[in-house]
């Protein structure tokens, strides 16, 4: 069980980033101050569906990507 | 201009709307969202061109600061189409994550795809476009596919089930117009999808040009985005769509080498005996 109150290590869009245990992905979005709609994310590679973000859990060695529209051509 | 409601020149310039996919658009105008110097910017210069159809590119989200305005604040998703696009991506995995994140964001299927060469031209890399184009087709994608001005490459796309192909004029950005009409006009002939050029559109004449060609409709950013003034530019890449639009369906006169009279050769008065001093 120690190894739950250990933080998380994530990369995140490419930076090493520190997260509590149990951290969600509905969480992350939410701390970086974004609105589920406005975003999508990736763990691993694979889209998850704003449907399970509030149920899916990050783990050390993810690799997340969250994108979001932006102007273009 | 469209003409006034009931009027006989709207009577005589109606079209068929463009059809991709399951959308259906009335304005052959489609605009890109790069560049502009804001949101309202952005905005105000969608609503002048007429355009139905936006597009958008996806990247992530700026972890230094928290998110501002969103584009989508500025862009009436019940007034315009959103294509989202694959710029930037350089290899057929990014490329369908990139769609696969778009599907997520918009919940819808239309996707520009674009697989590109290098950073210095930004021409397409025709093997990448085809794996991707194959992969996304898979997956149930409505696919635009973004090419050279090949019409070869056009006729794969299309058998590999791509919904509309989109051959560039020029390089993406250039403001060269089209360079190669002759293979635009190939390409109509091969594909039965819809055509549409992108890239490359400097001025309203080269939109006018690319329509009097036949093409479905035009897509652009640049050109509107960094003209001096974007607004006006905005409409008169509106006004050129229609009028090579209508160019191309009223069909233009043969060239020929030498003069043809437009003005009667018969009733001439007499020419004088002598010159008047």
């Amino acid at each position: 069980m120690a190894e739950k109150t250990e933080a998380i290590v994530i990369q995140l869009n490419g930076e090493r980033r520190e997260l509590a245990p149990a951290t969600t992905i509905a969480d992350l979005v939410r701390s970086l101050g974004w609105l589920p709609e406005q975003v999508a994310v990736e763990q691993n590679g694979r889209v998850v569906r704003r449907a399970e973000h509030a149920t899916r859990a990050l783990a050390t060695g993810d690799s997340i990507e969250v994108v979001t529209l932006v102007g273009g051509g | 201009m469209v003409g006034k409601v009931g009027t006989k020149s709207e009577e005589v310039t109606r079209d068929e709307p463009l059809v991709l996919g399951e959308h259906t658009f009335r304005s052959r105008l489609l605009v890109g969202t790069g560049k502009y110097k804001s949101f309202e910017e952005t905005a105000e210069a969608l609503e002048v061109s007429g355009t139905e159809c936006v597009t958008v590119a996806v990247r992530r989200v700026n972890l230094d600061r928290n998110a501002g305005p969103s584009l989508l604040d500025h862009v009436d998703r019940k007034r315009y189409t959103i294509l989202p696009n694959t710029a930037g991506c350089y290899d057929v995995e990014s490329a369908v994550r990139t769609c696969e994140l778009a599907r997520e964001l918009l919940g819808t299927r239309l996707v520009k795809l674009e697989v590109l060469g290098d950073p210095k031209t930004l021409l397409p890399d025709p093997v990448g476009t085809l794996d991707a184009t194959r992969e996304l087709v898979r997956q149930g994608f409505h696919v635009l596919v973004y090419c050279s001005d090949d019409p070869r490459m056009a006729v794969r796309l299309e058998e590999l089930g791509a919904i509309a192909v989109m051959p560039a004029g020029s390089p993406i950005g250039s403001g060269q117009g089209v360079l190669n009409p002759n293979a635009i006009r190939i390409t109509l002939e091969l594909v039965k999808v819809p055509v549409i050029v992108d890239a490359g559109v400097g001025t309203a004449s080269d939109v006018a040009l690319a329509m009097e060609l036949g093409v479905a409709g035009v897509l652009l950013n640049s050109g509107i985005a960094l003209a001096r003034e974007p607004l006006r530019m905005a409409a008169a890449m509106r006004d050129a769509c229609l009028a090579g639009r209508n160019a191309f369906l009223a069909g233009r006169i043969p060239r020929r080498l030498y003069a043809n009279a437009s003005s009667p050769t018969e009733g001439l008065i007499a020419r004088a005996e002598t010159p008047r001093s």
